[in-house]
């Protein structure tokens, strides 16, 4: 018996229609971004259009040079877009602002706060009184666990605590949605799954919408309501999955006829099999390895 | 050569290491200085006359080349007069370090040849003020201005052009103009520390914000950062530590251009005592005063990179300056 990825659980199946119903939060129009390089002008992103819902959690996927990075970057008001518009709450946004809170892949920690004071910093630029930022951040640092590293600096603590603060400081905010660049892709592979279970717990237990940009397609199928695939030169949408791997999910799954159903999908849409066409010189071809040595006793 | 030997690459010191290398990088001149001193057999081109016999032009303690020497006493024995008598000695221009350790003491003690001169600590004092002004100005300017340019090309684009054009001219060449306009006392010397420290004091402050970790600036922004406050609250205390160090080196470029610009005007401070010790040939005060300059400089960077270590407890780069 083969399982489709398309196929749901009626537990599932009401659950995105539920889904459904909740009020848009983030609504993405035609957007599009072209820039100009030596070569003449670069379509980044073309024609990209999605929704999401309140208390959505979205993963966006793709090969690399498919535009995820500026896709968020846009979003967040870090860079401008050439075409579309993107609509928070129904207003367009235009430049960076508190109701978009970022976790970048490089922390981005404030060297010189202690980590209770990178967490009231959005506070304190929000014009939070000092005594009313402080109780916040202290309960964001308990939410993430790391009471106990309040007077600490960044420096001090590991990429893993690093990033669980970056969240706490982006949360801080109350942000109307959370963007997340690669946030794990610098950590070792046990830290990266302890925190991809830490965010899942946050984001059951708060209002708060995420959209998360990944290289990692079990990690994008463990985490994702839905999963946007995108595709590189240009970068369009591909396909937008809806993840039939019932909640909450746990690891233990990632084996489960479902979750391999759909990373088979989204490995058929981001690495087409033998398809020599699609290689461009920008993949990687690794050569076959000449032998160099004449020693006799190998031990393979 | 083995990872821990002398002669390891970039390797970390020990602290004794540390302690004795940085004791030899002072020994090591000094001995030299020592044995040309004090080894007659090492250059002494000169002798110093304590018996003038027969001639008559010699009189005790005057230095005469060692071959005008030599044929004075050959003619005197030829003639079979009484040959003068005198012993391997270095041209007066380089006293022997107990001299110049003597001086360091009688030259504080020692009462200003002229009447109404400055004592030597009077000099010094001088000598300080006019550093400290002059890297004060050129800081209040020239800190703001360098963080503005490394944060806003546009203002940096206005403006370092100009700069790069500006620092090229050597700060000495204003000399005369900054009297003209200035007068003749302390004005025109401190303007010419700060037209020798601001040019290089903005486009290194510049560089420095460059390099601020652009993440950082972007993550304040996405945190609802504004403005006045993006420069207040991240740009200056993300390149605290730097900055610090820049102004460290940039105060020990002021320091070059003080003997410069004291003898701007009237001459004054440590310069004017340089000169009229000089004059009187008092050369083991010159090197007192030189190597006095030497020390309060180092004593002061000393000090500044101390504290630098306690105001920065985040700074993971400390230590290695």
């Amino acid at each position: 018996m083969s399982v489709s990825y398309l196929d749901q659980t009626d537990a599932v199946r009401e659950r995105f229609a539920r889904l459904q119903q909740r009020e848009v939060i983030l609504e993405v129009q035609g957007l599009g971004k072209t820039y100009d390089s030596h070569q003449g002008p670069v379509t980044a992103l073309k024609d990209v259009n999605f929704k999401t819902h309140r208390r959505e959690f979205v993963c966006v996927i793709g090969p690399s040079g498919c535009g995820k990075s500026t896709l968020i970057r846009i979003l967040a008001g870090l860079e401008a877009h050439t075409s579309g518009q993107v609509l928070l709450d129904g207003q367009p946004v235009n430049g960076p602002g508190k109701d978009r809170g970022m976790v970048f892949q490089g922390y981005t920690l404030f060297p010189w706060l202690t980590v209770k004071k990178n967490v009231m910093f959005g506070l304190e630029m929000n014009n939070t009184g000092k005594n009313e930022a402080e109780a916040q951040a202290r309960q964001w640092l308990e939410l993430v666990g790391l009471t106990k590293f309040a007077e600490a600096y960044p420096h001090q603590l590991s990429g893993g605590m690093k990033q669980r603060v970056a969240i706490a400081r982006a949360l801080a905010n109350q942000p109307r949605i959370l963007l997340m660049d690669e946030p794990f892709g610098a950590l070792d592979a046990q830290t990266r799954a302890k925190m991809q279970a830490h965010l899942l717990e946050i984001w059951r237990n708060i209002d708060i919408t995420i959209l998360f940009i990944t290289h990692d397609l079990d990690e994008a199928i463990y985490l994702a309501d839905r999963i946007l695939v995108l595709k590189a030169h240009p970068g369009e949408v591909q396909e937008l999955i809806e993840v039939p791997v019932p909640r909450p999910r746990s690891p233990l799954q990632f084996g489960s006829p479902e979750f391999l159903a759909t990373k088979a999908r989204l490995e058929a849409l981001i690495h087409p099999a033998s398809d020599a066409s699609v290689h461009d010189e920008e993949d990687d071809v690794v050569p076959q390895v000449i032998r160099m040595t004449d020693v006799h006793d190998n031990v393979e | 050569m083995s990872a821990t030997g002398w002669f390891a690459v970039r390797a970390p010191l020990s602290p004794r290491r540390k302690l004795i290398l940085g004791i030899a990088s002072f020994l090591l001149p000094l001995l030299l200085w020592s044995a040309v001193s004090y080894l007659p057999f090492l250059w002494h081109p000169q002798v110093l006359v304590t018996q003038v016999g027969d001639v008559d032009y010699l009189e005790p303690g005057m230095r005469v080349d060692r071959s005008v020497f030599a044929e004075e006493v050959a003619s005197m024995q030829a003639a079979g007069q009484t040959p003068p008598v005198g012993e391997p000695a270095n041209p007066v221009y380089l006293p022997a370090p107990h001299e110049v350790a003597r001086a360091f003491y009688t030259a504080f003690t020692t009462e200003p040849e002229q009447k109404d001169a400055p004592w030597l600590h009077e000099s010094l004092w001088h000598s300080m003020t006019i550093i400290f002004w002059g890297f004060v100005v050129s800081s209040l300017i020239g800190v703001p201005l360098g963080i503005v340019c490394g944060t806003y090309s546009a203002i940096a684009r206005v403006h370092e052009p100009f700069i790069e054009f500006f620092r090229y001219l050597p700060a000495p060449a204003f000399g005369a103009l900054a009297v003209a306009i200035l007068g003749i006392h302390d004005g025109p010397k401190i303007a010419i520390i700060v037209i020798g420290t601001f040019f290089q004091q903005v486009l290194v402050i510049a560089n420095t914000t460059r390099k601020l970790e652009f993440g950082l600036l972007e993550a304040a922004l996405t945190l609802g950062t504004k403005r006045l406050r993006l420069i207040t609250r991240v740009v200056v205390p993300g390149i605290l530590p730097d900055l610090y160090r820049d102004q460290r080196v940039l105060l020990g470029w002021a320091w070059t251009y003080l003997i410069v610009a004291e003898l701007i005007g009237t001459s004054s401070g440590i310069t004017f005592f340089i000169t009229q010790q000089a004059r009187y040939q008092h050369f083991d005060n010159v090197y007192a005063a030189i190597a006095m300059i030497g020390i309060i400089g180092l004593g002061i960077d000393l000090l500044l990179a101390w504290l630098g270590r306690h105001l920065f407890p985040w700074d993971r780069s400390q230590g290695k300056h």
